[in-house]
């Protein structure tokens, strides 16, 4: 059940991208298609799930003063793994995804999760943390490259779909279409949010009206014995 | 409109300005430069100034909706402006889709997600121009720009660019800038370039009539004369003094040319009577919203305008600077007004300047 907290957790309520906003980098830079989003969210969610169990593990015996170096190391060594295994057996993908799989080394998620939360848990929440806050990066990614390559090429994952007679809007594969979506998916999420909270807040405010009209018989019999009751 | 009342402490004073009633000037002041259009391009125009403005309304009334706003907001005519000013900035012969597109973007991003009329802090239709840019590049640059035919003035209805009619050129200022040190010779006579005859945007062709729109608004004391006077002067300035490589390739500046009587005056006609610029001086920078305050600050912000246009004409890749010019400027003004506006109660005089608080 703890664990399932963890896991969830990073996928809306403490999604990395969308709330936290950490990891803008690859959100901005790979996003123009699916099939790079996919392939870099799968390439995150490995280097953060083993860093974050590794570094649970070495929490104990590497100095404080210079664990960053020490969990920067760690997540490198993962990610050559990742850059070799790509170069080998996914060309393409490594070619499109060029520099921004040997820049996962700074992404802010992967760091940050190690300093806020693998270097202070244990083994098995550590690796919940890292599967759940990777689901909530890859959700990100997956959204807005979905917006960014439909509207801005008319495919989705490379397979064409019929514009009915629109051009596609170059500007949403390059930058500033990726801050656009970015701005608005991030609007939207803290318009949905504040109506959560709107709500909440009317209906425990609901709540309290009713539990006061059901005791007002009560209150009100309670306000005449005390002006009856000489005492 | 039902007004917002607000409940404040006297004096009270009345006016009979309202925010439709200077909309709805706009909107008039900006008819004259649309006939013209209507004339250069023939009767496609009404279409794509029509689904501009209609996307305008409805993505305004959509906002609305959405934030819980009333609808009646949409009498005050800001949409019908924006819209309208967003296709005079647009190609005659736009696909259907650009003008909605650009509609969409300029009320709902730039001016509705920010929090409505008065909150922009960029110019609306500048932003949906802009996107436009980038996102239907095909749509918007064209190497050339089709016009119709002279014929006569009662025929203004008869023709379109996209029939036999009509004839296809390169804009004046995209003739400029293949030959920026070269004597201008397009072709065009000066009243050509005054009157509006020539390939462009829908509605910034004609210098006069956009003027004569101008000049009410200046009349009616919407617009301030040294915003427009301040921007113009800033790129005539601009043209005049940076300078430009010569057909050898050698950068030349303009000065000497001016006093030894060579410099090609032509060219000059060529960035003050063409392209968007009369358009941006009088009706885009002057916007009410994203200008600053005080006649200071408007200056300044109309002189960073002017001299983006220059930069940008002369210098950068793209032959057209008005759009990016504005936005700009808009950029710089609130810094603009925190330098500029005193900071003091409107009615308070400083005892030190000899008042007697």
């Amino acid at each position: 059940m703890h664990l399932l907290k963890e896991i969830t957790k990073g996928i809306i309520r403490e999604n990395p991208v969308l709330v936290l906003l950490i990891g803008l980098c690859p959100t901005l830079a790979v996003t123009s298609r699916i099939t790079d989003a996919v392939g870099m969210s799968i390439a995150a969610a490995f280097v953060l799930i083993c860093s974050n169990l590794i570094i649970s593990m070495i929490k104990d015996v590497i100095p404080k003063k210079i664990r960053i170096p020490c969990y920067i190391v760690v997540i490198a060594t993962f990610v050559t793994l990742v850059q070799m295994f790509m170069a080998a057996y996914f060309p393409d993908l490594n070619d499109s995804l060029g520099i921004f799989i040997p820049l996962i080394v700074v992404n802010c998620i992967i760091l940050g999760r190690a300093e806020a939360f693998a270097g202070r848990n244990g083994i098995l929440a550590s690796a919940a943390d890292g599967l759940g806050m990777s689901m909530g990066f890859a959700f990100a990614l997956l959204v807005i490259s979905f917006v960014r390559e439909v509207l801005g090429s008319w495919s989705i994952g490379g397979i064409p779909v019929s514009d009915g007679g629109f051009a596609p809007m170059a500007v949403m594969i390059m930058a500033p279409g990726a801050f656009v979506v970015v701005a608005l998916i991030l609007g939207l999420m803290n318009a949905l949010r504040d109506r959560k909270r709107t709500c909440a807040v009317a209906g425990a405010l609901n709540r309290e009206i009713t539990l006061y009209a059901a005791s007002k018989p009560e209150a009100l019999k309670l306000a005449r014995a005390d002006n009856t009751d000489p005492g | 409109m039902p007004p917002d009342l607000q409940v404040s402490v006297s004096p009270h004073i009345r006016s009979q300005e309202t925010v439709p009633r200077i909309m709805w000037t706009v909107a008039g002041a900006l008819v004259p430069a649309g006939l013209v259009g209507l004339y250069v391009f023939g009767w496609r125009i009404l279409v794509v100034v029509s689904l501009s403005v209609l996307s305008c309304i409805v993505t305004e009334a959509a906002s609305l909706r959405a934030r819980k706003l009333p609808l009646a907001r949409l009498r005050d005519g800001s949409a019908v402006v924006t819209g309208v000013l967003l296709a005079f900035v647009l190609p005659p012969h736009a696909a259907w889709y650009v003008p909605v597109v650009g509609g969409m973007v300029a009320i709902g991003l730039a001016k509705q997600l920010f929090g409505g009329l008065g909150h922009n802090v960029f110019n609306p239709a500048l932003i949906g121009r802009a996107f436009l840019q980038f996102a239907f590049p095909l749509q918007l640059n064209h190497a050339e720009w089709p016009y119709l035919i002279r014929r006569p003035l009662l025929e203004i209805f008869r023709g379109d660019v996209a029939s036999a009619d009509a004839i296809a050129g390169a804009t004046p200022l995209a003739v400029l800038k293949d030959a920026p040190g070269e004597v201008f010779s397009g072709g065009w006579s000066f009243w050509d370039l005054f009157s509006g005859y020539m390939p462009g945007c829908i509605g910034e062709t004609s210098s006069v009539a956009i003027i004569l729109g101008g000049a009410l608004l200046i009349a009616l004391g919407y617009v301030n004369w040294r915003l427009p006077v301040a921007y113009l002067a800033a790129l005539v300035a601009g043209v005049l003094l940076f300078p430009v490589a010569g057909a050898d390739g050698a950068l030349r500046a303009g000065l000497p040319a001016i006093f030894d009587g060579t410099y090609p005056w032509q060219n000059l006609a060529v960035h003050v009577f063409s392209g968007g610029l009369m358009l941006g001086a009088f009706f885009m920078i002057t916007d009410m919203v994203t200008s600053p305050m005080t006649s200071r600050g408007q200056v300044i912000y109309g002189v960073i305008g002017g001299i983006m246009v220059a930069l940008i004409r002369l210098y950068g890749g793209y032959p057209e600077g008005v759009c990016y010019s504005i936005l700009i400027a808009n950029g710089f003004r609130p810094m603009i007004d925190r330098f500029t506006m005193p900071p003091r109660v409107f009615g308070q005089r400083d005892i030190a300047a000899g008042g007697t608080s």
